[in-house]
């Protein structure tokens, strides 16, 4: 058994100390918004935040992220920006398929509220990480600039 | 027209199956007529029916096994709350489906979109029509019966309003959620006027009344969000890999490394060892063609997913490669390339190529390489299966639920009545979620656990090694100039297994529905052209791939005509304006496309005006021949596929060192009207993404039989930083009364060649082999 404290919330997962906690996530605790890619950490797909720090939950062991507070996208509409952020990609109509956008939004949260205007350059450091077979790269881009734009959205 | 909300599905509540809640009742209405039910043909994806000798042709939604339904009682649902449910019947894989066909139906049936819900249909082809979300066609063929079914519930409601006042039905109107009584003023919302209106007749198609296309509330205006944004970003939305039920257990499969490969032994014993494992289970192979049949191999089934991987990894499996051990894609290269510089079957013969080759004054020739491509759908292949009292239920991301339910039936032995397919959303589709192998996969180890709810998912690794591929081609081309530099003669030699292999393993040529994307139907003003295909032989399962035969047709031959421009020392974009020459509707069967798309010729003529009008308008707004710095240029192509005209300008910037940049890319789009403009732009975007990563890096290669390539280190994708900066969509605009063009495919073509012609612009070096990846570090 391992405790994790996911979304605010303490829970224990009976699976072995080596499991990633992707799947400790998403078959035991049934938080499905946090997405299968690769499963060594070349998509994204998997971001969430363990301390606020964006991290790829398919190479990270549950034994690793016991102490560690977790933050699915389950959970970052209660953050401000977190919140920011989703109701940009929501106005600008990023999604396609919607399937990577979990892990995007993951990644440009964590991107804005260390780095409230990011430059060009920020931005591909930041997002370049997380693929879009569906290539909404322009759009991602364009919300991620609206929210630096918001008065307030990440200070 | 009241929903009944006492869903027959036996799905917990977090899956989303709440399509069921629609309509039981629907025969008894006896309201199918127009049901085009066109018998024999399975496959559906990308084929025209079959045709009989005696039977007039059909196209078009016509021409689909089963056709269209435009029957309210099917499509929509008002709840005595006034909440409207709308069935979307197509597989949403990002193109917007689920909001773009509802909307066809809220807006003719005068709903307020606020109060509008959408649920996805199962696969159910006799009761929904076709469902085969392939071929950019579900808005193409949809858009009509769409708003008749949303016409034919609006004047139903119209006429209940009608007879609780006791006045003339041409006195009421239904206007936002309600009809109203023009003289009096009353007003009764749809939910008060649901029960009475359900119990009317549907009215015949005949006297339906659709809105003048001016007077549209949501058609044509691009402001509806999308239906599943604020799911999709709060990690609320459904895909195949998110269904959960009950007591389910988690599967991965080893399935064989070499396309015909069979398990010969293998020892599960380790596997079994290790925590969470709970079975191994073999899965028989079927025997070829793999058509849509799973490949084989041997499961693991576990706790959860983790469990299934580990004991999967423990596995010892030996294995009997079969006929394609050997495979190997540079000795294929050179295989293709052979066939290429030899006569091969002649599909299209104006003129006398031969003789006015002999007599020009220039000859030029070149060969272009396209490899095979993985979809590498960001979701893998994922479904979900169970068997209860003889009944199978399987849920997953499949573009073909109809053609998972029919192979679902056929496997375990089923009648198709027993079999319900629920359809989740789409991680992406591009034509590998078409093939329902995977849903099969989930059906056979349900039976194996006895009935018990299996999940299959299928690794990064296992998608990119055991895909159903875009083919391999070589493209050699032949072109004679006059003294003018005008082209005189035009030879293509298209060599590519074809998808029909995958069908049928003796097929070694390109099928027409192959040959009419691009290499056929080509409108040049060229008196002599000759295209033939030699055979080739295929060495793993092909499949549809977003444009499919456009991609390596269409980059060889815009590639082409921009080497041709620069030997006769021409401003490409005016050359190319002169091949296509002057505006005409051109019959496709002229220039031997017997397929069209399977439209009507007479209702989609290749039209070379619109061609002309978006190569000029990419060109202007791009502002085409405008001075750049050094390592700069611009690279124009144009591609008519899917009955869409789409043109593209793409800007490079290429260092000294060779490294490549897009600030810029302008793309105009002639798909007739547009139903959702902000999708059809986002579609073009992504195509164009898509385009420039196939282009700059992807490529499935094979040694022994195996793919090289094992996850996104290997099968690189576009990231952002090297995405296109700016991507502008130009939509030309269109009548909403006139025919509509496909959407998902047609932008992806035109970016390859356009790109590579830049990069000759900027450089002067021509880029032949895709992808480019390091063709411009190197000297």
């Amino acid at each position: 058994m391992v405790t994790l404290h996911v979304n605010g919330k303490a829970q224990q997962v009976d699976v072995t100390p080596d499991t990633p906690l992707l799947w400790a996530l998403r078959d035991v605790l049934g938080l499905t918004g946090t997405k299968f890619g690769c499963g060594i950490a070349l998509c994204g797909a998997c971001t969430v935040h363990l301390d606020g720090q964006p991290t790829r939950a398919c190479i990270t062991p549950v034994s690793a992220a016991a102490q560690r507070k977790i933050t699915t996208v389950e959970g970052i509409g209660a953050d401000r920006v977190g919140k920011a952020v989703q109701t940009a990609w929501v106005e600008v109509g990023v999604p396609q398929c919607g399937y990577c956008q979990a892990g995007q939004v993951m990644s440009a949260t964590a991107l804005l509220k260390q780095n409230p205007k990011p430059t060009d350059a920020d931005i591909d450091a930041a997002m370049s990480g997380n693929i879009c077979r569906c290539g909404t790269y322009t759009r991602i881009r364009a919300a991620i600039q609206r929210v630096a734009g918001q008065k307030g959205a990440t200070q | 027209m009241s929903a009944s909300h006492d869903s027959t599905t036996s799905a917990p509540s977090h899956v989303r199956s709440d399509s069921s809640l629609l309509l039981a009742n629907v025969s008894r209405r006896g309201f199918l007529a127009g049901v085009s039910a066109v018998g024999g043909l399975v496959l559906a994806v990308g084929f025209p029916a079959a045709l009989r000798a005696a039977d007039p042709p059909k196209y078009g939604r016509d021409g689909m096994p089963d056709g269209w339904i435009d029957n309210p009682l099917v499509f929509l649902a008002i709840g005595e709350d006034g909440t409207v449910t709308i069935v979307c019947h197509r597989s949403e894989m990002g193109q917007g489906v689920r909001t773009g066909m509802p909307m066809i139906v809220a807006d003719e049936l005068e709903a307020d979109w606020k109060r509008v819900r959408v649920a996805q249909a199962p696969g159910d082809q006799k009761r929904f029509g076709n469902q085969d979300t392939d071929g950019s066609r579900s808005t193409r063929h949809f858009f009509e019966p769409m708003r008749r079914c949303g016409a034919a519930a609006r004047a139903m409601l119209e006429t209940a309003a009608a007879t609780r006042w006791n006045v003339p039905v041409g006195e009421v109107e239904a206007r936002n959620h309600e009809v109203v009584h023009r003289q009096s003023g009353r007003r009764l919302g749809y939910g008060a006027l649901a029960k009475d209106a359900a119990k009317l007749p549907v009215p015949p198609r005949e006297t339906l009344r659709l809105k003048d296309p001016s007077r549209f509330r949501y058609i044509g205006k691009g402001e509806l969000k999308l239906v599943d944004g604020p799911d999709i970003v709060s990690g609320k939305a459904q895909y195949g890999i998110d269904t959960r039920l009950p007591g389910m257990l988690y599967a991965v499969i080893a399935r064989p490394p070499v396309y015909g490969g069979k398990v010969v032994k293998y020892d599960a014993s380790e596997a079994l060892k290790v925590p969470g494992v709970v079975r191994v289970v073999e899965i028989e192979p079927s025997s070829p063609p793999a058509e849509f049949n799973p490949l084989g191999g041997v499961a693991v089934i576990g706790r959860n997913t983790w469990a299934a991987i580990k004991g999967r990894q423990a596995l010892k499996i030996e294995w009997n490669d079969g006929a394609n051990a050997a495979y190997d894609s540079t000795a294929f290269k050179a295989t293709l390339e052979q066939a290429s510089r030899k006569p091969g079957k002649v599909v299209r013969n104006d003129g006398d190529v031969d003789a006015a080759m002999a007599s020009a004054a220039r000859r030029l020739e070149a060969e272009y390489y396209i490899p095979h491509l993985a979809h590498a759908t960001m979701e893998p292949p994922a479904a979900t299966a169970r068997i209860v009292n003889g009944k199978c239920e399987a849920w997953g991301c499949i573009q073909s639920p109809q053609a998972a339910r029919d192979r679902i039936a056929k496997r375990l032995g089923m009648s198709a009545d027993n079999v319900k397919v629920n359809v989740t959303l789409l991680g992406g589709g591009f034509g590998r979620k078409s093939k329902p192998d995977f849903m099969i996969e989930a059906a056979v180890l349900s039976k194996a656990m006895s009935g018990a709810p299996v999940k299959v998912t299928w690794t990064r690794e296992d998608d990119l090694h055991n895909s159903y591929y875009h083919t391999v081609s070589i493209e050699h081309l032949e072109a004679g100039l006059d003294a003018g530099g005008k082209p005189v003669a035009w030879l293509h030699r298209t060599v590519a297994p074809t998808i029909m292999s995958t069908f049928n393993p003796e097929a070694k040529n390109e099928a027409p529905f192959e040959l009419g994307m691009t290499a056929v139907n080509i409108p040049f003003v060229i008196p002599n052209v000759r295209i033939e295909n030699p055979e080739a032989t295929a060495h793993t399962r092909i499949g549809w791939f977003r444009s499919v035969s456009n991609i390596p047709h269409a980059f060889a031959v815009q590639s082409f005509v921009a080497e041709l421009a620069a030997a006769a020392g021409r401003d490409h974009k005016d050359f190319l304006l002169e091949l296509i020459g002057p505006a005409r509707r051109i019959d496709p069967r002229t220039m031997g496309d017997t397929w069209n798309h399977g439209e009507d010729p007479e209702r989609y003529p290749l039209d070379t005006g619109r061609m002309r009008r978006v190569v000029e308008t990419a060109a202007r707004e791009a502002g085409w021949g405008k001075t750049l710095p050094k390592g700069r240029g611009q690279g124009i192509a144009v591609v008519y596929s899917f009955v869409t005209y789409v043109a593209a300008v793409v800007e490079v910037a290429v260092s000294d060192k060779g490294e490549l940049a897009i600030p810029r890319v302008d793309i105009a789009v002639d798909c007739g009207a547009q139903i959702n403009p902000d999708r059809v732009r986002s579609q073009l975007q992504g195509a164009c993404t898509m385009g420039v990563s196939l282009a700059t890096k992807e490529e499935i290669s094979y040694k022994a039989g195996r793919v090289e390539q094992d996850n996104y280190n290997a099968y690189e994708i576009l990231r952002t930083d090297a995405a296109p900066r700016e991507i502008r969509v130009h939509l030309i605009p269109g009548d909403f009364n006139a025919p509509l063009g496909g959407v998902g495919e047609p932008g992806v073509p035109p970016i390859a060649p356009a790109l590579c012609n830049a990069i000759f612009a900027a450089t002067g070096k021509r880029i032949r082999r895709l992808p480019i990846r390091d063709q411009l570090t190197k000297a």
